[in-house]
């Protein structure tokens, strides 16, 4: 069995008379996206400061690679040091230092580099979080959005193989929530680092996360994946899930993926055995291309303007649809068989590529000004549901039958 | 480190207590007041101590640069105009002191020596405290409720590196400056009211400030002015770092309480300091 990167056994923390931690045991796993959700106040930065060593546990250990590391040596903590990374809530930006300044501190403070390798790195860092514009400003100057992404350039710049997320994406629009999320699962990908995430932003945190571990009342009540999150029945589930999770998803206005299912319950219990419907799986391509080209946030303008753009054609003839990961969409029509839902599609495919084609390219030229060229495809498959076979047993099936319905060649730039 | 506030409170038995405990309780206040002055005395020392060894350490020199234009160049202004009134009030007070029995050619070594020896490295201190000192408290107040100081501790920089000990280099570089710089124009300030508006003679006002001062006046002066920085630096500094362990209030409260703690604090113990060292000195 794979040895946890870091572990908590029995870990118990107490500020006064109130318990924070209470005997907590998890596992986090190397080059894994774990995300810690919880209530408010239930001592999740406490938990991401125990990693660090900004608080030390009252009972039990914390363990790096299966040492405790309240025992380690002088060299062995320096060295565990550095490769950990700290995100704060609240950015921690020094508000007396530039955007440059600030990402370039623990380089010039930690390192022998030299000042011009410090530039190349901390403009590079600049570059990739879309700052180059503020490099030189003070972070009072900056939007709150703008802010998070200094802090998040000041956590990577060192290069570090564990980062610790303590909510990225507290006060942004929807967007700017899944553009910092979608950027942390591109450097997670890119870099290869452990990143531990608090985030309250549900589903949307689930799309990139391998593992949820799930905090209530000072203990961690539930360690896995999203989808076994899913199965997980516990008072936790109806307090925190629930309340969290909206009726739509932010970003998209579609249905949340929990609302979505109670939907497709409800109309699948009103059907007769023999009875069938149609089940679409739409799949933008080539996203982290777009993130690349475009940035981020345009990347998730164009997620949004498509979701937009399924939900009003498709929601025209009684379908409803929800995001069901990072880049694809289902959408279920519980009234037309495939033959029918297959002209709906043909329909829907000429209209896009006249209509929303356009929508799409209005959307990303908004903030064009390079010469550089993107690619993308929207690819769509059908299937007919029964209601007696599992949903996602059906989507897998639409997914094997997907085929290019739209294709954007050099025609966006920016 | 921290002291629960949970705790069993040594004054919640009192009240129930056995006959006559009404008379020691204020004793028992005052104890635990004193314990925890000497606990801040230990942890202020030690703080300083830490901070002292980190000037030594690589990357200080242009913290310690900027530190210097923020205490020493950026108060020269405002020690110029106490240092010029003060010697002029001197001047003016010690010449109607001294018109009474004819000794006014004597106002040269009075305003002198009493710069020099007294009032320059104290009210140095003083207006120091009160420009760079209380922003010292507010800046490192605020870092810390803003979680600045965790981010440095989360980068692997040593806070008290990267904060404080620039802070007490420049002080210890500035402090012996300015208060010369106090001196002088003291001095100038007594020429003015002494000898251009109340007619003591130029040359006897300079004579007597030349043959009056001596060397060991002005050594003096210094040990007093790096005693005084040594305690503006710690006890301001201090009051920053730690502003988020008071009891009495948090945040933004918190930091206006250590700055005011600060300021009064240090202008206490300059003049208890004062005292200490010239009674060593004389």
């Amino acid at each position: 069995m794979e040895t946890p990167l870091i572990e908590f056994k029995n870990v118990t923390k107490r500020f006064g008379s109130r318990t924070i931690l209470d005997q907590v045991n998890l596992k986090i796993y190397e080059g894994q996206i774990s995300t810690i959700i919880g209530k408010s106040g239930t001592g999740k930065s406490v938990l991401l400061k125990h990693i660090i060593g900004l608080l030390a546990p009252d009972e039990g250990s914390v363990l790096f690679r299966e040492n405790p590391i309240g025992s380690l040596k002088k060299s062995e903590w320096d060295a565990y040091r550095v490769q950990v990374s700290y995100m704060f809530q609240n950015n921690a930006l020094f508000d007396s230092m530039t955007v440059y300044d600030n990402v370039a501190l623990p380089l010039q403070q930690t390192t022998n580099l030299s000042k011009t390798e410090i530039e190349r790195r901390v403009m590079a860092r600049i570059e990739q979080t879309e700052l180059t514009e503020v490099a030189y400003k003070y972070p009072s100057e900056l939007s709150g959005g703008m802010q998070k992404r200094v802090a998040l350039s000041r956590a990577l710049v060192t290069d570090p193989t564990i980062v610790l997320f303590d909510e990225p994406t507290t006060g942004q629009d929807p967007i700017r929530k899944n553009a910092i999320l979608a950027m942390i699962a591109e450097y997670q990908r890119k870099l290869g680092f452990t990143a531990i995430l608090i985030s309250h932003e549900i589903p949307d945190v689930f799309f990139i996360s391998n593992r949820i571990l799930a905090l209530y009342n000072g203990k961690i009540v539930f360690q896995g994946t999203p989808e076994e999150l899913d199965e997980f029945e516990h008072p936790f589930k109806d307090e925190v899930i629930q309340s969290l999770e909206g009726f739509q998803e932010e970003l998209t206005g579609l249905y949340s993926q929990r609302h979505f299912k109670v939907r497709y319950q409800t109309d699948l219990s009103r059907k007769r055995r023999d009875e069938t419907y149609a089940i679409a799986l739409f799949t933008l391509e080539e996203l982290e291309a777009i993130s690349n080209v475009l940035g981020h946030t345009t990347a998730q303008e164009i997620i949004r303007a498509l979701g937009a753009y399924i939900d009003k054609h498709f929601g025209a003839v009684g379908g409803f649809s929800t995001r069901h990961s990072i880049n694809e969409f289902v959408t279920v029509l519980p009234y037309s068989d495939l033959d029918e839902a297959g002209r709906i599609l043909e329909d829907f495919a000429k209209d896009f590529q006249d209509r929303g084609i356009r929508d799409i390219e209005s959307v990303a030229q908004k903030e064009s000004d390079s010469t550089e060229c993107i690619n993308f495809t929207i690819l769509a498959g059908l299937a007919q549901g029964k209601p007696f076979v599992e949903m996602e047993s059906i989507i897998e099936f639409a997914k094997f039958r997907q085929e290019e319905i739209a294709r954007f060649q050099c025609e966006l730039r920016r | 480190m921290t002291t629960n506030s949970h705790d069993q409170d040594p004054g919640e038995n009192e009240v129930t207590g056995q006959p006559g405990t009404f008379l020691t309780r204020p004793f028992a206040g005052l104890g635990r007041k004193v314990i925890s002055w000497v606990d801040h005395m230990g942890a202020a020392t030690i703080f300083f101590g830490k901070a002292c060894i980190m000037i030594f350490r690589p990357k200080q020199i242009p913290a310690i640069i900027q530190q210097i234009y923020y205490i020493g160049a950026k108060s020269i202004t405002i020690i110029m105009l106490v240092g010029f009134f003060t010697g002029m009030v001197l001047g003016l007070q010690s010449y109607h002191a001294l018109v009474k029995f004819g000794a006014q050619g004597a106002l040269g070594t009075l305003v002198a020596l009493s710069l020099v020896r007294e009032l320059g490295p104290v009210l140095t201190a003083i207006m120091i405290t009160a420009r760079a000192g209380s922003a010292m408290t507010a800046e490192i107040g605020i870092q810390r409720i803003s979680e600045q100081i965790d981010a440095l501790d989360t980068m692997r920089i040593d806070p008290l590196k990267f904060l404080i000990s620039p802070r007490i280099a420049a002080a210890i570089i500035s402090f012996p400056l300015l208060t010369a710089l106090f001196d002088l124009i003291g001095i100038l300030g007594g020429f003015l009211s002494g000898v251009v508006l109340l007619g003591v003679n130029a040359g006897t006002y300079f004579h007597r400030v030349q043959s009056s001062v001596e060397m060991q006046d002005v050594t003096d002066g210094f040990i007093k002015a790096l005693v005084f920085a040594v305690i503006v630096t710690t006890v301001c500094c201090y009051q920053g770092y730690f502003t988020h362990m008071r009891t009495d209030s948090y945040g933004a409260k918190g930091v206006s309480l250590s700055t005011t703690s600060a300021v009064v604090l240090s202008c206490v113990l300059i003049l208890v300091a004062d005292y200490a060292v010239t009674s060593f000195l004389i």
